[in-house]
């Protein structure tokens, strides 16, 4: 069992270790988030209600922008100094890294999203009750957006203006993430119950780890060819 | 030099040189049978079909809506086919086939939602709602987008080729779980205020026009695919001699 998971834990350990030496690009990501999500009260008003109304969505999309920031780091660095190509050319199977990889730069960039995201919610007046969704909804969105994002950051590896790019091709595929994401919060503030968009993130969580890294895993092996 | 032209097999066509030719020849054809069929179909929709009862005459933009709407959901189709026949056999052409019918696929998604901008206007009173077929076919139009963005911005066609593909499949995976999500995002939280199924049944010779059009938008697009499916070959295969005989031969015509 641990001789299967070893290249998963090693890149895993490594990548979580760079990206704690380099915490000031991991803090500019989240502080990305908490600007984009001030900036709406400038932007719409300052009323209670409507700010209580938006909240969901402004927090949803801000989380979704920062990921999409973040994306283009995934690969970059280990692609210019020839990592990636060393990572490719070990017999280990390519989708075990590519999910460590993924998953430590969604535990870098992600989880301090939704770590941080309840606090923001309490600047809109959400109530107490919807907090929890919050997190619940945003901790299984924000890897499917990770996983998604991977494959248009390995498609995107190494061309100009890729990050412009990388935008335009993976944000439509966001979009039903956003749409259950706030929506579970939507729905459990409307009194409805988040449990059914809660269950469909989930799994679209499961059909995204089993079929993203397949993608990203082939997009890599183009972009090194 | 080979000659492949020994070879009896369909697959004699998935060559580039092979089926330069070919495509030369089929889309004069789909073109004229497109002119045809859109005269007819236009003719039948804006001279013959009866005024509707409950929307008048606005209703007609159907006739080109309808058409491009089924056209640039089906063309995603055959190009997430085709890129998926592209990455199995690894066939030059397939990718090719691919990169052609995207521009064809995002100017009938683009035409879809302008004319149903126009419609929506005088019928539901604005250019635009978040209903979930607009929302979905809006959506579509970035896949295409984003489709061409990508094919367009790698240098190297073998790697164009493939990255495309792979982002065509990612896309034709997503297509029916965006429709679905916009769709029920849509019907949780207004309730479905407009809806096209509940459109009062249609007489014959609508229904006729539409499907004519119909087939008028299949043979366009095939004929504008063929021709720049020639176009890209004639690129991708500037380095052979055959293509250079083929640009002396067309320089000699003009």
């Amino acid at each position: 069992m641990s001789r299967a998971l070893g290249p998963f834990t090693a890149v895993l350990g490594r990548d979580l270790l760079l990206a704690w030496r380099g915490r000031a690009d991991v803090l500019v990501t989240l502080a990305f988030f908490v600007v984009v999500v001030c900036l709406f009260p400038f932007g719409v008003g300052a009323e209670p209600n409507q700010l209580r109304a938006i909240a969901p969505g402004v927090l949803w999309v801000a989380a979704l922008l920062s990921t999409l920031l973040s994306l283009h780091r995934l690969f970059a660095q280990d692609h210019a100094d020839g990592t990636l190509e060393q990572l490719l050319l070990t017999p280990e199977p390519t989708v075990l890294w590519v999910v460590a990889k993924i998953s430590a730069h969604w535990i870098a960039t992600g989880l301090p999203l939704v770590v941080v995201a309840p606090g923001l919610a309490l600047l809109f007046d959400v109530e107490q009750g919807a907090l929890g969704v919050l997190i619940l909804s945003l901790a299984l969105g924000t890897p499917i957006l990770a996983l998604l994002g991977a494959v248009g950051a390995a498609l995107t590896l190494g061309l100009r203006g890729g990050g412009m790019l990388l935008a335009l091709l993976v944000l439509p595929l966001f979009v039903p993430v956003l749409i259950f994401g706030a929506g579970a919060v939507d729905a459990y503030l409307s009194g409805v119950g988040a449990q059914a968009h809660l269950l469909l993130l989930g799994g679209g969580l499961l059909a995204t780890l089993a079929l993203a890294p397949l993608a990203c895993a082939a997009a890599l092996r183009i972009a090194v060819e | 030099m080979q000659k492949p032209e020994r070879s009896k097999s369909i697959f004699r066509f998935a060559a580039p040189q092979m089926f330069y030719p070919l495509a030369g020849k089929l889309a004069p054809w789909f073109a004229g049978i497109s002119a045809v069929l859109a005269a007819a179909g236009l003719w039948l929709g804006f001279f013959v079909a009866p005024t509707d009862a409950v929307q008048g005459d606005v209703y007609r933009v159907i006739y080109i809506h309808v058409a491009a709407a089924w056209m640039s959901m089906f063309v995603y189709l055959v190009m997430a086919f085709w890129s998926f026949v592209g990455l199995v056999m690894n066939t030059r052409l397939s990718f090719i086939m691919s990169q052609a019918l995207a521009p064809t696929g995002a100017m009938f998604c683009f035409v879809a939602l302008w004319t149903g901008a126009l419609w929506g206007k005088p019928t539901w009173g604005a250019y635009w709602v978040w209903d979930a077929r607009l929302t979905s076919q809006l959506l579509l139009l970035f896949l295409y987008l984003g489709f061409m963005a990508l094919t367009r911005a790698i240098e190297d066609p073998r790697r164009a080729d493939k990255a495309g593909a792979i982002i065509a499949l990612v896309g034709a995976v997503n297509v029916p779980i965006i429709y679905f999500s916009v769709k029920w995002w849509n019907t949780l939280h207004q309730g479905a205020s407009v809806s096209l199924n509940k459109a009062p049944s249609m007489a014959t010779t609508m229904l006729t026009g539409m499907l004519v059009m119909a087939l008028a938008a299949w043979a366009y697009t095939i004929a504008v695919t063929l021709w720049r499916v020639r176009s890209l070959i004639l690129e991708r295969e500037r380095h052979t001699d055959w293509v250079a005989a083929e640009l002396n031969a067309l320089e000699g015509k003009i």
